[in-house]
């Protein structure tokens, strides 16, 4: 079952064929591109100060406008974006593999073990994301690495419990049974038979979680409380924004449009694999 | 159904007592002075006398934590470093904002929502199911603290239709301050729960016993509302009892971006000025909430579904 | 012919899908007289449900009716205005579905479903409950009045299956129609519930539509019998003639087939070899043909009707033609 190239293959193509699932693979495209090529797209320093130009609204050569300080708001968005995968992406990973390993082990370990594990996802559940979030950024302080950190910290448990649900599910199934009596070992059954399996359901969800992220870091850095200035964060240009609400709606539009395209184009593309990759997974959420 | 409800909560209880232990390790485990992390920078010398003696810091920390849980059953959160004041009064002064804000954004956007989902599983295909479909597309992802911008800046900067800060006095003026945080923390729940009725709609109007009410003439008004939308609403009570954790978050935000008094202002604006045991007492607080409406929601799912109750 | 309750006249019934037309009901006749019981048997996918629907007109949006009619009491039922349909509906002709584990819903007490079915009725909340106590205990449910606030999960599947007949029996219907009521149960129950509603049945002096696959069933219960394959009517008559004078070489295979009627230890429970044809793309000529290891060439050129052989006996087979002796 492992998923091979051509796989793969079928999977993109099968989200090509669906128009939302089109939509986002190309929304999603134009982020990561923008994100890795951001040094060569940006026409100004998103960082440079030009007191001169400051609050313009959109023209020509400032496509989005300026703020405060004269940057370019439309260099600022484009950068922004490469935060904003800089947070995504190791958070919403670390929180897959730690949530799969623990998922993994309460699906196949003892019973106590599982109920411990459980009632540790449940616990952490029970905080409220953005109020965990801010009572770590009081204790530790703000940064990137916080923002990473509890992004991680409040995921683990959704992708740990599904770990465990495919895990328990596939346990039982007759494929595995058939490989345990015929004496495979445990790394062998965890390792080579359930993990490919878990993996891509694991890959769904991951891909519908990555806006929550995304949003998270954007909400903290708009509370001033994740990316530290001049980092060009589309939160910190909504912060920006805010105060400046009444001179110039521009910074607003610049930091909450990228925001709202992100979280679509995710979404869309998730529930697109979700359908190609394991359709039973729509009644499940 | 008691014995039910007596299980529910004893499992909020254990996962709250959980989750209290967890955040006292926490801020046990920041490197430095406990004293000084749990009062802040800001604290008086008084104040933080006071602490050390109450932590009893010289005994070992399962003493410590049961200090630390008699203290809470006693509702006892601490004292605000600056006024003095109990930690407790100051939250549950701001808390009844909060919760006036989040039930409103809820029932608006349920209502809204479980209509619409009706109404599209009723008649599929159709221009309403074309918009609810649309909408529940472009908006479940929307951040409502962007949405909240978004609003605050058409609706109130350039149009003008709502007041943009504050919560208003007297019932209208309240009612008047509500709206445009509220519409910007359900938006998205419209279109969710628009979509999560539709779909279990269609499902149990495909049901044997849909067909066995229509084989004895009820009229097919009462078919849908009563028959159908009983069932289908099952799965709405859970998302939004799991969803309090959202919405209090967006509540945060909401308050923030409309400058409203309430739980989330008064988090941010004790951080900004270091003012710790606020912000403790209010993540525990928010925390408790949280737990107590998930188990609420079990409940009233139980209430509605008489198989949940023998069942778990 | 004035007791005749329902009479079902050359009704055809499609179903519009992607791959065309499906032809689920052709030029179906038969009728059920006054206090008759009459049995239709057929395997799954002849037509049955289809059957029942549309008499109920409780159809899938991509049905059409392509000609006929359903009489009852002398109105075409696939004439009458929606509103007037729904009145008819649990009063003059009510219904036994087959899976008693989804026949109620779920969230509401039995008593409260009891209640709701008697809409029309214009008795006080306490006359209706009495009502519907008493109709539980007439079903032999113990301890009705207790049992009413009860919900459907509380009940085991026989005596979901009984509260069912209870509920359908409690507007003292003309006819009750019964779609496979013992097919999901065990025989005991099957036993049970069979000799109940014989009792019911001269008690309430109601016309009985069964259907069923169990032709031992059919011949326990019924008057007359129906026999349906590929959504046309094959035999139809006394349910004596039919087993003791199958004139259809399906009915025989059927009556064959049923294990209550294999006398001797077969090694092999007899199966009809072949497959039910495609009802969007009917072949020409009989439909059993192929499945028939009697074919000739003319069933292959020609569909032969339905017609009577003796006195209420009727079936549509070349094999009772003169041609066929020859």
């Amino acid at each position: 079952m492992a998923k091979s190239r051509s796989e793969l293959g079928q999977i993109v193509t099968g989200v090509a064929r669906d128009p939302l699932g089109l939509m986002g693979l190309i929304i999603v495209g134009t982020i990561v591109f923008c994100a890795i090529f951001a040094y060569w797209i940006v026409p100004f320093d998103p960082v440079g100060m030009n007191i001169k130009d400051r609050l313009q609204g959109p023209s020509w050569t400032h496509l989005l406008g300026t703020d405060q300080l004269g940057r370019d708001t439309f260099s600022r968005v484009i950068a922004g974006g490469q935060v904003a995968l800089q947070v995504a992406l190791p958070a919403v990973f670390g929180a897959m593999a730690i949530g799969l390993t623990l998922g993994m082990i309460a699906g196949y370990g003892p019973k106590w073990l599982d109920n411990l594990l459980m009632l540790f996802f449940d616990t952490i559940r029970s905080f409220p994301t953005v109020m965990f979030a801010l009572a770590v950024v009081a204790l530790v302080g703000p940064s990137l690495q916080t923002v990473v950190f509890v992004v991680m910290a409040t995921s683990i448990p959704t992708y740990g419990r599904v770990a465990r649900t495919q895990t328990l599910t596939l346990r039982n199934s007759e494929f595995i049974l058939a490989e345990r009596s015929m004496g495979a070992s445990m790394k062998r059954i965890l390792g080579v038979h359930m993990l490919p399996n878990i993996v891509g359901v694991l890959a769904v969800l991951a891909a519908m979680d990555i806006p929550t992220v995304i949003a998270l870091e954007a909400g903290l850095s708009f509370l001033g409380l994740g990316v530290k200035p001049p980092t060009p964060s589309w939160g910190a240009l909504l912060k920006d924004g805010y105060s400046l609400i009444r001179q110039t709606p521009w910074l607003v539009v610049g930091g909450g449009l990228p925001i709202i395209l992100a979280t679509l184009g995710f979404t869309f593309l998730g529930e697109s694999l979700r359908d190609v990759v394991d359709p039973k997974l729509r009644k499940q959420r | 159904m008691l014995l039910y409800a007596i299980r529910r909560f004893g499992l909020a209880l254990l996962i709250l007592i959980v989750a209290v232990t967890v955040m006292f390790l926490m801020i046990r485990a920041v490197p430095g002075d406990p004293v000084q992390i749990m009062l802040g920078p800001r604290a008086t010398p008084e104040l933080q006398a006071r602490l050390t003696a109450e932590l009893a810091l010289d005994q070992p920390i399962w003493k410590q934590l049961l200090i630390f849980y008699g203290n809470l059953m006693q509702g006892d959160l601490g004292i605000d470093v600056f006024s003095g004041r109990s930690v407790t009064a100051i939250v549950f002064e701001q808390l009844p904002h909060t919760l006036a804000l989040i039930f409103a954004s809820i029932i608006w956007s349920a209502l809204l929502g479980i209509g619409l989902g009706a109404y599209a599983a009723a008649h599929p295909n159709t221009l309403i199911d074309r918009i609810a479909a649309a909408l529940s597309v472009s908006f479940v992802a929307a951040p409502a603290f962007v949405v909240a911008l978004l609003s605050l800046l058409i609706f109130a900067v350039n149009l003008q239709w709502f007041p943009a800060i504050g919560a208003g006095e007297g019932f209208w003026g309240r009612l008047d301050h509500l709206v445009l945080p509220a519409f910007a923390i359900g938006l998205s729940w419209v279109g969710y729960i628009a979509r999560l009725v539709r779909a279990s709609m269609l499902e149990v109007m495909g049901e044997s016993h849909i067909r066995t009410a229509r084989a004895f003439g009820i009229h097919e008004r009462r078919v849908v509302m009563v028959y159908a939308l009983r069932i289908a609403i099952l799965p709405v009570v859970t998302v939004i009892g799991v969803g309090m954790g959202f919405l209090l978050s967006s509540a945060v935000f909401a308050e923030i971006v409309f400058a409203r008094p309430g739980l989330g202002k008064l988090v941010i604006d004790s951080i900004t000025t270091r003012n710790y045991p606020i912000v403790m007492g209010s993540v525990l607080i928010s925390t408790g909430l949280f737990v107590v409406s998930t188990a609420l929601a079990d409940l009233i799912n139980a209430w509605l579904d008489p198989r949940a109750r023998t069942a778990a | 012919m004035t007791d005749t309750l329902l009479e079902i006249d050359r009704l055809s019934v499609d179903y519009e899908t992607a791959r065309g037309d499906l032809k689920a009901l052709r030029e179906i006749s038969f009728d059920v007289r006054k206090g008759e019981i009459v049995g239709i048997v057929g395997e799954s996918g002849c037509g049955k449900s289809t059957l029942i629907s549309s008499i109920l007109r409780l159809t899938a949006p991509n049905t059409r009716f392509r000609q006929g009619a359903v009489r009852f009491k002398g109105q075409d039922l696939l004439q009458l205005p929606e509103r007037k349909m729904r009145d008819l509906r649990g009063s003059d002709i009510s219904i036994v579905f087959q899976d008693p584990m989804q026949t109620h819903n779920p969230v509401l007490s039995i008593g409260q479903q009891m209640l709701d079915i008697q809409h029309r009725s214009k008795a006080s909340k306490a006359e209706k409950r009495a009502r519907a106590a008493q109709m539980l205990g007439a079903v032999g449910i113990p301890d009705p009045e207790a049992r009413l606030a009860q919900f459907p999960h509380e009940f085991s599947g026989g005596m979901r299956q009984r509260i069912a007949i209870a509920m359908a029996l409690m507007s003292e219907p003309d006819l009750l129609i019964a779609d496979e009521p013992t097919t999901a149960l065990d025989a005991t129950l099957e036993v049970q519930i069979i000799e109940r509603l014989q009792e019911l049945q001269q008690q309430f002096d109601c016309a009985i539509l069964f259907i069923s696959h169990h032709l031992g069933v059919i011949a326990e219960l019924c008057d007359r019998v129906v026999v349906m394959y590929a959504g046309a009517v094959v035999e139809s008559g006394e349910v004596r003639e039919i087993f003791h004078d199958p004139k259809h070489p399906y009915t025989r295979r059927l009556i064959d087939c049923d294990p209550g009627h294999i006398k001797e230890r077969a090694r092999v429970l007899p199966t009809i070899p072949g497959e039910v044809p495609d009802l969007a793309n009917l072949p020409g000529g009989c439909i059993f043909r192929d499945r028939c290891d009697q074919a000739m060439p003319r069933c292959a050129a020609e569909v032969p009707p339905l017609t009577q052989l003796k006195d209420g006996h009727h079936a549509a087979c070349w094999l009772n033609h003169k041609e066929a002796a020859e």
